[in-house]
């Protein structure tokens, strides 16, 4: 039986302790066991077990012409994503922050796509997106243009699956935006009008200084996010056609639950897990500068 | 004195959970079956299975790509508590036997007092025991056997005026002639998706005298028979084909023919039924089944078993895992499975059962004797590592599409073939 005295002087230990071991074994371990995994080759095929081969996968790996592709494709996709995200982001912000009627009711509309779910936002983008019968297509026939292939090109997909990605994601740009602009302290402008600035110099010159910091913090929220789609990816291509939207993610996961070659797919997501690591370091350190 | 009655609740709550295990007396089994028309049939009856013979089974069910991701991370983990599963002897049953998940069936069927005699295991044509064969013994029951058909629109070739084609040469020509996208109609549609596109290319491939592989030389995707039926199914799906055909595997084919987006698929033969039903096809009543038309070489279409079951060999009630096997697998569910949902089964005895006979389509029963002799046993690459081989080919297959066939084909299958031979000789098969 336990001591209750124990339990009071252990108060403190005791009651994080389910967290933390929570944290523990669902986070952790499955990193420090996959960062093991990319030190062995262990391929199902061969029906061998894991062997350590120090950093002979990792060679293996980046001699791989399809890796170096998956991750030009991350790349894109996550510039392409998260640069038209910030802009109209920024600029829907711009527009919320002042008072108008019916503000509230946008706001509202804007949140719906962040509050769906990816896989159904997929499913529902591959109907639009069908050449035949879909609701782009139609779209643009209506406006006297060319209809695309959009998903089913290997020129168009990645952008048709970045605009998926904007659609989903601007509104979140615009609310981190938001209560940054709400959060600027009047003073700034009160002395810039004084001194008879015009509206683009207040906007360039005192708005984007202030706010620098609070974008730069949406961008990395936004860029870690976007370097590990893999939702709408999956739904909607599967990393078609051919290889054409094979991002990292997606490579990794055709090599561990396709190609059952789990030592490659590990070396692949720690690639990934850096690239994330170090951009969010990156930005960090912008970020700190901005303030000094 | 309040603090420690609320210790001793916690205690005796977790003794409970870790108890909780200890309660369960029945006999249970867990069996893992796919997505396929095979497990509608089967489903509804295991109630009845339960009440026989006192044993719960618990089904879960998966799509096919999904269940061999949860078999193989279950069984490589091996602390797997599934007994029975259906499997695709093709696709992962190398794999599987290689890694000793199978259990070995054959010590089961020759002991007369685990298989009675009125299973007849011999009703399972050589051809298909066959392919569930390794090193001599028998590791899964055959379950069902497919083969690539023509769908076509009777409606259609009736207006035009057509027969079903009966070559390449006849079917371009009523593709071309169907041909009208205007109108929401396309010739014809066919895999075109990576991976998924190759075993329904695999006998456009055959009929250009082409293979995958051959004995003791690896991947043969490069010869000059092979590049011609990559640019002949590349340069059809492309010129008549529906737009975004290198998305589309067969749910999506599929789906345009029930929409009656296409005049004619070619795919394989167990998809009459969903075709043919009213409340999911809006052309049900207009589709007919041709064989497979022949190409420069003859007429050899895949004719496969698609789908098997098997006992793992991790099961802790083997015994219990093998007489539901069994029972899934006997004649009076084959026939069941044929005339109620058309599927075609692996039994060879069920075709001349008189309710089958009367019950099933007369055209695709037709197909099913014809392909019998001429079939060939595999519809893709035999080796151990066939998903990243079917990906690697099916780049081929992709790129003809999107060039319509003048691309650097041969390139491309030469990058293949080096592909595959690395896959076969790490796992040691060439």
């Amino acid at each position: 039986m336990l001591d209750s005295r124990f339990v009071d002087r252990h108060i403190r230990i005791l009651f994080p302790l389910p967290a933390l071991l929570f944290i523990a074994i669902m986070m952790v371990f499955p990193i420090l066991y996959t960062f093991s995994l990319s030190f062995t080759t262990w391929n199902l095929a061969s029906g061998m077990p894991p062997r350590f081969v120090g950093l002979n996968t990792y060679i293996e790996v980046l001699k791989e012409p399809r890796f170096w592709a998956a991750m030009g494709r991350t790349f894109y996709f996550t510039f392409l994503a998260v640069g038209c995200e910030t802009i109209l982001g920024m600029i829907w912000a711009l527009i919320l922050n002042r008072e108008f009627f019916g503000k509230e009711g946008i706001k509202l509309l804007l949140l719906l796509p962040l509050v769906s779910t990816p896989v159904a936002i997929g499913i529902a983008w591959v109907l639009f997106y069908e050449p035949t019968i879909g609701l782009a297509n139609w779209a643009l026939k209506s406006l006297g243009l060319m209809p695309l292939k959009w998903i089913a090109d290997q020129n168009t997909v990645i952008p048709s699956l970045v605009l998926v990605d904007i659609w989903q994601w601007t509104p979140m740009m615009t609310l981190i935006f938001l209560a940054g602009l709400a959060s600027l302290s009047p003073e700034p402008y009160e002395s810039a009008r004084v001194d008879g600035a015009n509206g683009w110099q207040i906007f360039w010159h005192i708005t984007v200084p202030m706010v620098v910091p609070i974008i730069l913090t949406g961008i990395v929220l936004r860029s870690i996010d976007a370097f590990k789609t893999y939702d709408i990816i999956y739904t909607m291509t599967n990393g078609g056609p051919g290889f054409a939207s094979e991002t990292l993610n997606i490579y990794a996961y055709n090599l561990s639950f396709n190609y059952f070659r789990f030592g490659h797919a590990a070396v692949v997501l720690f690639f990934l897990f850096l690239i994330v690591l170090s951009f969010s370091f990156l930005v960090n350190r912008l970020k700190d500068r901005g303030h000094g | 004195m309040k603090r420690k009655g609320q210790v001793f609740v916690l205690c005796f709550l977790v003794l409970a959970i870790l108890a909780g295990g200890g309660f369960a007396q029945q006999k249970t089994l867990r069996v893992l079956l796919a997505n396929h028309p095979y497990m509608e049939v089967l489903r509804p009856l295991i109630a009845e299975y339960e009440k026989q013979t006192g044993t719960k089974v618990n089904v879960e069910s998966y799509d096919e790509n999904q269940l061999t991701q949860k078999l193989t991370t279950e069984f490589a983990t091996r602390s797997s508590t599934m007994d029975v599963f259906m499997t695709r002897p093709l696709q992962e049953g190398k794999l599987f036997f290689k890694n000793g998940w199978y259990e070995n069936l054959s010590p089961y069927l020759k002991d007369s007092k685990k298989t009675p005699a009125s299973y007849n295991f011999a009703d399972y044509a050589a051809s298909a025991v066959s392919a569930v064969t390794h090193k001599n013994d028998v590791y899964t029951i055959p379950l069902v056997t497919e083969w690539e058909v023509l769908y076509y629109r009777t409606d259609l070739f009736k207006k035009a005026n057509l027969a079903p084609p009966k070559n390449f040469d006849e079917l371009i020509a009523a593709a071309k002639k169907l041909h009208d996208p205007k109108n929401g109609v396309y010739g014809i549609v066919s895999r075109g998706q990576r991976g998924a596109a190759v075993t329904q290319f695999s006998s456009y491939l055959y009929n250009y005298g082409g293979d995958f592989i051959q004995e003791g030389k690896g991947a043969v995707v490069d010869t000059p028979q092979a590049i011609e039926a990559f640019k002949f199914y590349g340069r059809m799906l492309a010129e008549y084909g529906p737009p975004g055909v290198t998305n589309m595997s067969w749910a999506q084919c599929m789906a345009v023919f029930q929409a009656g987006n296409v005049a004619m698929w070619t795919d394989a033969s167990v998809f009459l039924g969903n075709l043919k039903d009213p409340s999911k096809s809006k052309v049900a009543d207009n589709v007919g089944v041709a064989m497979f038309p022949a190409g420069p070489k003859g007429n050899s279409p895949y004719s496969v078993v698609s789908w098997g079951m098997a006992v793992s060999r991790q099961s802790k009630n083997k015994d219990e895992a093998y007489k539901f096997l069994l029972w899934a697998t006997s004649r009076e569910i084959a026939v069941k499975a044929m005339v109620d949902k058309g599927i075609t089964m692996a039994r060879t005895s069920v075709w001349k059962d008189p309710g089958v006979q009367k019950k099933f389509d007369p055209q695709l029963a037709d197909t099913a004797i014809k392909v019998g002799p001429i079939g060939k046993p595999y519809d893709r690459p035999l080796m151990t590592a066939v998903g990243e081989a079917r990906d690697a080919i099916g780049e081929v297959i992709v790129l003809s599409i999107e060039t319509k066939g003048t691309g650097d084909i041969a390139g491309a299958a030469k990058k293949a073939v080096q592909k595959v031979n690395e896959l076969l000789k790490n796992a040691g098969e060439l």
